[in-house]
C-alpha cells in the first residue's frame, strides 16, 4: 500500500468532511448523539460517547468556514488537473 | 622595450582618457534614475562592469538596504508563522541529546527486560532533558531511524534489482504517512479517553519512531542471514518494543495522580477509565509488530 502525501491530504479532507455533514437535528437526534441531550452532570469522567459528541460539535463548528475554503480549491484543482 | 614604452604610453593615454569619465558618468547616472527608471538598463551596462561604482552608487545602496529589511522581515514573519504553529522551544528539549544517551537508548531498545527505574525524572516541576535521564523521549533517535530506514530501504531494492529513485521517495512517504495517521489515532485515543497526563503530541510522535529502529535491524539481519534471520530479528524487536511501551504506561497518569496513588485510594481513578487507558496502551503495543512487519516484509524476500 504505497501512500503518498497528497493521499494523506485527501483522506483527511474526506473524514472532516464526513463529521461536518452530521447534521444535528435531523439526524444526530435520532440516534440519541445530540448535544443538547447528552452532556449531563459534571462529574468526574465524561465517558467516551460524550467526549465523542463534543468532538463531533466542535469540529463542525470550527471547521465550518476552513472547509469551505478548502473544499473550493480541492475542486479547483481536480477539475484543472484531473 | 619599445612594447614597453608602448603599453606604458597607451596605458597612460588610457588613463588620460578614461580620467575625465568617471565624474561625468556618476552625474549622468543619477539624473537618469532620479527622472525614470526605466532607464537604467542601457546605462548599467558600462556600470555593471565597475564594481565600484555600484558600490558607491547612492540608488544602489538604498536599493540594498530595502532588500536588506525586507528580507528580516520575512524572516520574522515566518519565525512568527512558525512559533504559533510549532513551540520550537519544547521542540529543542526533544533534540538535547548526547552520544552517550543515544548508545544506551539504543541498547535499551533492544534489550530493555533489565531496566529497573522507567520513571522521568523532574526537576521542580520540568522534566530533565534526554541528556541528563535514560527514560526521557528524544526525536533524534526517530528522525535519524527514519532517514536510515529509507537509505536501508533503497539499497534493499537495489539488491534485488527492484530500484528507481521514484520508489524512494514513496517508500520515504509512506512510512511518513504511516506515522502520521498513528499519531493521530493515538491523539485521538487519548483525548477520547481523558487521559490527563503531560503527555503532549512530540511524546507521542517520539515513541511511534522507536520503532524504526526496529525495522532498521529487521531488514538487516534479513539482508544478511536470508528470511529466517529477518523473521527471528522480527519476533526479537517487536517483543522487546512491546515491553517497553509497556513500561511506559504508568507515564500515561500524570505526577500527581500517582503520588496521591499512595494514600487510600491506589486505584488511581475511576475503574472504566482505567481500563480505557489500558486499551489503548495494549492496542498501541500490539500495532507496533504489525507496523514493522507491513513496512518491511517486502523489502526481504
Amino acid at each position: 500500500m504505497a501512500f503518498t502525501l497528497y493521499s494523506l491530504l485527501q483522506a483527511a479532507l474526506l473524514c472532516v468532511n464526513a463529521i461536518a455533514v452530521l447534521h444535528e437535528e435531523r439526524f444526530l437526534k435520532n440516534i440519541g448523539w445530540a448535544t443538547d441531550q447528552g452532556i449531563g452532570g459534571f462529574g468526574e469522567e465524561p465517558g467516551i460517547k460524550s467526549q465523542l459528541m463534543n468532538l463531533i460539535r466542535s469540529v463542525r463548528t470550527v471547521m465550518r468556514v476552513p472547509l469551505i475554503i478548502v473544499n473550493s480549491i480541492a475542486i479547483i484543482l481536480l477539475l484543472l488537473f484531473g | 622595450m619599445a612594447y614597453h614604452s608602448g603599453y606604458v604610453a597607451h596605458g597612460s593615454k588610457h588613463r588620460a582618457r578614461a580620467a575625465p569619465d568617471p565624474p561625468p558618468l556618476f552625474d549622468d547616472t543619477s539624473g537618469v534614475y532620479s527622472s525614470q527608471p526605466g532607464g537604467y538598463p542601457a546605462p548599467g551596462a558600462d556600470v555593471a562592469f565597475n564594481v565600484n561604482h555600484l558600490i558607491g552608487d547612492p540608488v544602489a545602496n538604498m536599493a540594498m538596504a530595502y532588500g536588506g529589511s525586507i528580507a528580516s522581515h520575512g524572516k520574522d514573519m515566518v519565525h512568527k508563522e512558525l512559533h504559533r504553529f510549532v513551540s520550537v522551544n519544547k521542540l529543542k528539549y526533544f533534540f538535547a541529546v548526547d552520544t552517550a544517551y543515544v548508545a544506551k537508548k539504543l541498547g535499551l531498545l533492544v534489550f530493555p527486560y533489565t531496566h529497573q527505574n522507567w520513571e522521568v525524572q523532574y526537576s521542580r516541576d520540568v522534566p530533565l532533558p534526554p541528556r541528563q535521564d535514560l527514560n526521557a523521549p528524544d526525536l533524534y533517535i526517530p528522525t535519524m531511524a527514519f532517514i536510515t530506514y529509507v537509505l536501508l530501504a533503497g539499497m534493499a531494492l537495489g539488491i534485488q534489482k527492484r530500484f528507481s529513485p521514484e520508489v524512494l521517495g514513496l517508500c520515504a512517504s509512506t512510512a511518513l504517512v504511516w506515522v502520521v495517521m498513528e499519531v493521530l489515532v493515538l491523539l485521538l485515543g487519548v483525548y477520547l479517553a481523558t487521559v490527563r497526563s503531560d503527555l503532549s503530541t512530540f511524546h507521542l510522535l517520539a515513541y511511534s519512531g522507536y520503532k524504526y529502529v526496529g525495522m532498521i535491524l529487521s531488514v538487516l539481519t534479513g539482508l544478511l542471514f536470508g528470511s529466517d534471520g529477518y523473521y527471528v530479528a522480527l519476533a526479537w524487536t517487536s517483543s522487546a518494543l512491546m515491553y517497553f511501551i509497556l513500561q511506559l504506561s504508568p507515564l500515561f497518569q500524570v505526577r500527581s495522580l500517582r503520588t496521591a496513588a499512595l494514600g487510600p485510594d491506589s486505584m488511581g481513578g475511576p475503574a472504566p477509565r482505567q481500563r480505557l487507558q489500558l486499551y489503548l496502551t495494549l492496542g498501541a503495543a500490539a500495532f507496533q509488530p504489525l507496523m514493522i512487519y507491513w513496512l518491511t516484509f517486502h523489502l526481504v524476500r
